[in-house]
């Protein structure tokens, strides 16, 4: 289960996050949505351990995110915008570096499989630069599920896909889910978001304006909520 | 923090007076070098409140580092600033004393390279807060930059002094503590601690100068989140 | 993996990236060449100054072509955000310091190994009895130059200025490196006493280790945020 306890985050005299409070069970999927600025990013980046908050505090099975920040590397898994991925490696090459870094055990056997679950095993040893996008973002899953975490946090992934390479991620996401992991995505795509939450937050300018299960709504009420919601500049 | 500064002023400002009374009049003239020398009681103890400010500098630079106070942040900003002043002022005062003196601009002696070294450093040091903005990433750069330039001094200095006995040139500024008369060691302490006291009052105005304009950002912000 | 297996991994993949763009090393190479080259200009061919100043410029052909090379090094990572999938992998900050410092040592040691040649032919030198001495001092500054680079190239990164501000951060803080080094590239030159050489070599340890164990402590506050 991961606890956050009233989490700010400022550069400078800006706040990107006043205050969010969130509890989030373990194997639920958690759909963020929220106006750009509202501080999903920051959330994401803080939660990745990347970024470290202002006040406040995580907690992940009742221990703290920052004190054991690299044992929580180790279960978490990160996918963005931007791939992680470098240009002038091939695809296995891609994978081994990453397999390093998190100390897989028989890595050669685990890359292959990670591969042939996105199906670019035949793609293995050409550069990531020759990719298609949608190509790129499917290495990319196979990178961020390669060590197996249960924690999955995923930034704006549908941006700049073609319509088929969002329906293989989401393909990919039901699948994850299926296998209980807790997942985080964060997107402003309300379509997709809702498609797979069990959960959905809205932020707004740096707080939780909005947290409800899906069982309490259809999509169309929610999109007139959620305008509502984002109108009142997170009052309601 | 105000109190203070207001006392400290008038304090500098009482031995300020007193200081050039004991730098002009008091001290006699050098023999030899004649009037110019007089500007070796300016020259010198710039250069020790340019090494107690990169000093401070230094520590709370790692003090910001381990306790994340951004007031020791500011300490480390402020008093770089005093100190690459201070250090301009060496460097300008050197030359000027040693045309006449020596007949040359500048030497290449230890102590002189490695205080321009120094002012590099420290030069360094306020151009990357100025191209990190005010976010908290400029402070931690900076103190990370501070902490590496400081232990770098010693072995500049060290080097450049290992440099300059392999080439042997003349010892400019060998011994200049030496053999100096009473009455014009005495006007160099006095100047030493007029100059210390300077620093002190010049760092409390700057830190005052930047919680003012702190202040005036939280008032912005809190205007702002009203307006919201 | 062990925590020497995944700081070879950084350096490794360093390596195989370079290995395929070959962007940096290219680029590196063709500056030195050009230093050399350009500064031979100054002097009368054949004139005495030419053997004076020869261990300056080779030292100002290794620093800049070094420059070059480490602000690429963090510059490529940032591009595609492969920076943050390096600090999002449960790797100390120390690892990567320690990884990204190496394979910049053996960029700046491949360059410097390839311009030597030319510049003993151009400048006429004759360091065939001291090669293993100019080897020793060729690595030492670099390790010396590489490590202080690391973290500042990885600091330079994130300004507004990128690529002007590293060369004002570093070159102050390692005159004792250029310094030791000319001087030692100087004494072996002029076959002097192997004492003289050796005092320079002194400090150009001392300068590698302290400052590999500083800039190794300080990295994880340049690169948390």
């Amino acid at each position: 289960m991961i606890v956050v306890k009233n989490l700010t985050k400022s550069f400078g005299t800006q706040y990107a996050l006043r205050g969010i409070h969130l509890e989030i069970q373990e194997g639920t999927f958690l759909s963020i949505f929220g106006p750009n600025g509202a501080g999903k990013t920051t959330f994401i980046r803080i939660l990745s351990t990347l970024s470290r908050p202002s006040t406040g505090e995580i907690l992940i099975d009742g221990k703290k995110l920052q004190d054991h920040a690299e044992s929580f590397r180790q279960r978490i898994g990160v996918i963005g915008h931007s791939t992680f991925l470098y240009d002038e490696l091939t695809a296995y090459e891609n994978l081994q570096f990453y397999a390093r870094l998190y100390s897989i055990p028989d890595a050669k056997a685990r890359i292959h499989q990670a591969l042939e679950e996105v199906g670019l095993k035949a793609r293995a040893d050409d550069f990531v630069r020759t990719f298609s996008r949608g190509m790129q973002q499917r290495l990319s899953i196979a990178r961020a599920m390669l060590h197996q975490p249960d924690i999955l946090l995923l930034d704006e992934p549908f941006t700049g896909l073609d319509q088929h390479a969002s329906f293989m991620l989401m393909h990919w996401l039901k699948e994850l889910k299926n296998e209980k992991r807790t997942i985080l995505l964060v997107t402003h795509d309300l379509t997709h978001g809702l498609e797979l939450a069990e959960h959905v937050a809205i932020f707004v300018r740096g707080k939780v304006a909005y947290f409800e299960h899906t069982d309490h709504f259809d999509e169309s009420e929610f999109q007139n909520h959620y305008h509502k919601v984002v109108a009142a500049g997170g009052a309601a | 923090m105000e109190r203070w500064t207001k006392w400290l002023g008038l304090l500098l400002l009482v031995g300020m007076i007193l200081n050039l009374y004991f730098i002009f009049i008091y001290a006699p003239i050098e023999k030899t070098m004649g009037i110019v020398q007089k500007i070796f009681y300016f020259h010198v103890p710039s250069a020790f409140a340019a090494f107690l400010a990169f000093f401070v500098v230094a520590l709370f630079s790692v003090a910001f580092l381990m306790k994340r106070n951004y007031f020791y942040d500011r300490i480390s900003y402020a008093s770089a600033e005093i100190g690459v002043m201070f250090t301009t002022i060496v460097l300008v005062t050197g030359p000027i004393w040693a045309k006449p003196a020596w007949n040359t601009w500048w030497s290449w002696d230890p102590r002189l390279t490695t205080t321009l070294i120094l002012w590099f450093i420290y030069i360094g040091y306020l151009v990357l807060r100025d191209f990190t903005g005010e976010d908290e990433r400029g402070a931690r750069f900076a103190a990370v930059f501070a902490i590496v330039g400081f232990v770098d001094v010693p072995i500049v200095y060290f080097s450049i002094r290992w440099w300059r006995t392999i080439h042997p040139q003349p010892v400019l500024m060998g011994g200049e503590g030496s053999g100096l008369a009473p009455k014009m060691l005495f006007a160099l302490m006095f100047s030493l601690a007029v100059f210390l006291i300077l620093y002190f009052y010049l760092l409390l105005t700057r830190l005052r100068l930047e919680k003012a304009r702190m202040d005036v950002n939280e008032m912005k912000k809190a205007i702002a989140l009203q307006e919201q | 993996m062990n925590y020497l297996g995944k700081i070879l991994a950084i350096a490794y993949k360093d390596l195989l990236h370079e290995y395929r763009s070959r962007e940096t090393i290219t680029t590196m190479m063709i500056f030195s060449f050009l230093v050399v080259v350009i500064f031979n200009f100054t002097f009368d061919p054949g004139s005495s100054y030419a053997l004076e100043a020869a261990p300056g410029i080779i030292w100002v052909a290794f620093t800049f072509s070094g420059m070059l090379g480490l602000n690429r090094s963090f510059i490529y990572e940032i591009d595609k955000g492969c920076f943050h999938g390096l600090l999002l992998s449960p790797v100390d900050r120390g690892a990567i310091y320690l990884g990204k410092m190496i394979g910049n040592i053996i960029f700046m040691t491949i360059v410097e190994l390839l311009t030597l040649p030319l510049f003993i032919v151009l400048f006429n030198l004759q360091f065939s009895n001291y090669l293993l001495q100019l080897l020793v001092i060729i690595v030492l500054a670099t390790i010396g130059f590489a490590a202080v680079g690391t973290l500042f190239s990885a600091i330079a990164v994130n300004t507004k200025a990128r690529e002007i501000m590293l060369p004002i951060l570093l070159f102050p803080v390692v005159v004792p490196v250029i310094l030791s080094a000319v001087n030692a590239t100087g004494s072996l030159l002029r076959s002097d006493d192997w004492s003289q050489v050796f005092a320079w070599i002194r400090i150009l340890l001392a300068f590698d280790v302290i400052f590999v164990a500083i800039c190794y402590a300080t990295f994880e506050y340049v690169v948390e945020e």
